[in-house]
């Protein structure tokens, strides 16, 4: 699914948030929460005020898990096999996954849209979009 | 009918006047054929498709873009009757281009990041809601009449 160029360009982008990951994933799940609000109803415990500390650290969680993802492109399935049994397992409340990992798919393509501007291109979009469905499909994979 | 505050009006509105619809609108459609390339389907007459670099410059497609994204400032403008305003569109879509609406959606997505990439932190998370519910409202109403 993603090619050789798929992931060199995946690998520089995400090269180019280095220091700034807390801020990316706190940022995407702000905008989540803002732009889809039945998304806040996966996170009841929270508070979800704008720059609460669980949302700064649930933030640095997904991007770490992300940046893991990265590492590992060949075998995501692998990388992320302990966070596949979390989400379907433990996290029984979420009722639609791949529904809801779109709208974080989204939220981090704008995010990065925002910081990279003209540096966000079609193939790093299309790169980006394409591995984002790969983690949301390999999270989906233990919940039937 | 859509409800749509003062502040989501403004935030549209707001940005809207900034937008260079023929860049926009080009560079939207030509992510669209790039991103979700079984989309390219739909203009089997518009020529060179074979690369990233064809379909930004291909000028077909970049006219069709501004087009696309002109409609859409009819929506803005009528942002209290968009199922009026895309009624006939709606009919064309399914009846003459046969298009699947779920295409609508990801146009949609694609324009929101569009947006972003040219306005950076201009495009704040309230302006993302609010353009979110819109490309979302414009995509059901081009839905509407398929039968």
């Amino acid at each position: 699914m993603l090619t050789a160029e798929d992931k060199k360009l995946i690998q520089q982008v995400w090269g180019k948030l280095a220091g700034s990951e807390e801020d990316v994933g706190s940022e995407t799940l702000w905008r989540m929460f803002h732009a889809y609000p039945p998304t806040k109803t996966y996170f009841p415990h929270f508070d979800l005020s704008q720059g609460s500390d669980q949302i700064r650290g649930h933030g640095k969680k997904v991007v770490a898990a992300l940046g893991t993802a990265i590492k590992n492109l060949d075998n995501l399935s692998q990388a992320l096999s302990e966070l596949s049994n979390l989400h379907a397992y433990n996290l029984l409340a979420v009722l639609s996954p791949v529904f809801a990992l779109q709208f974080l798919a989204q939220c981090l393509q704008v995010v990065l849209a925002v910081r990279l501007g003209k540096e966000y291109t079609p193939e790093v979009h299309s790169a980006v979009d394409k591995f984002m469905s790969a983690v949301a499909a390999v999270l989906a994979e233990k919940y039937r | 009918m859509v409800h749509w505050s003062a502040e989501e009006k403004q935030l549209i509105a707001g940005l809207w006047g900034k937008v260079n619809v023929e860049e926009c609108g080009a560079e939207a459609l030509a992510r669209l054929l790039i991103v979700y390339p079984w989309t390219q389907r739909f203009f089997a007459s518009f020529g060179n498709l074979s690369s990233p670099t064809a379909i930004i410059g291909n000028p077909k497609v970049r006219a069709h873009g501004k087009k696309v994204l002109t409609s859409f400032g009819d929506a803005i403008k009528n942002l209290d009757n968009i199922k009026g305003t895309y009624s006939k569109l709606s009919e064309l879509h399914c009846d003459k281009l046969h298009v699947d609406p779920e295409n609508f959606r990801l146009l949609g997505d694609i324009l929101v990041i569009v947006l972003a990439s040219h306005f950076g932190r201009d495009f704040t998370p309230a302006c993302q809601f609010a353009w979110q519910k819109l490309v979302s409202v414009v995509a059901h109403a081009l839905a509407r009449k398929y039968h």
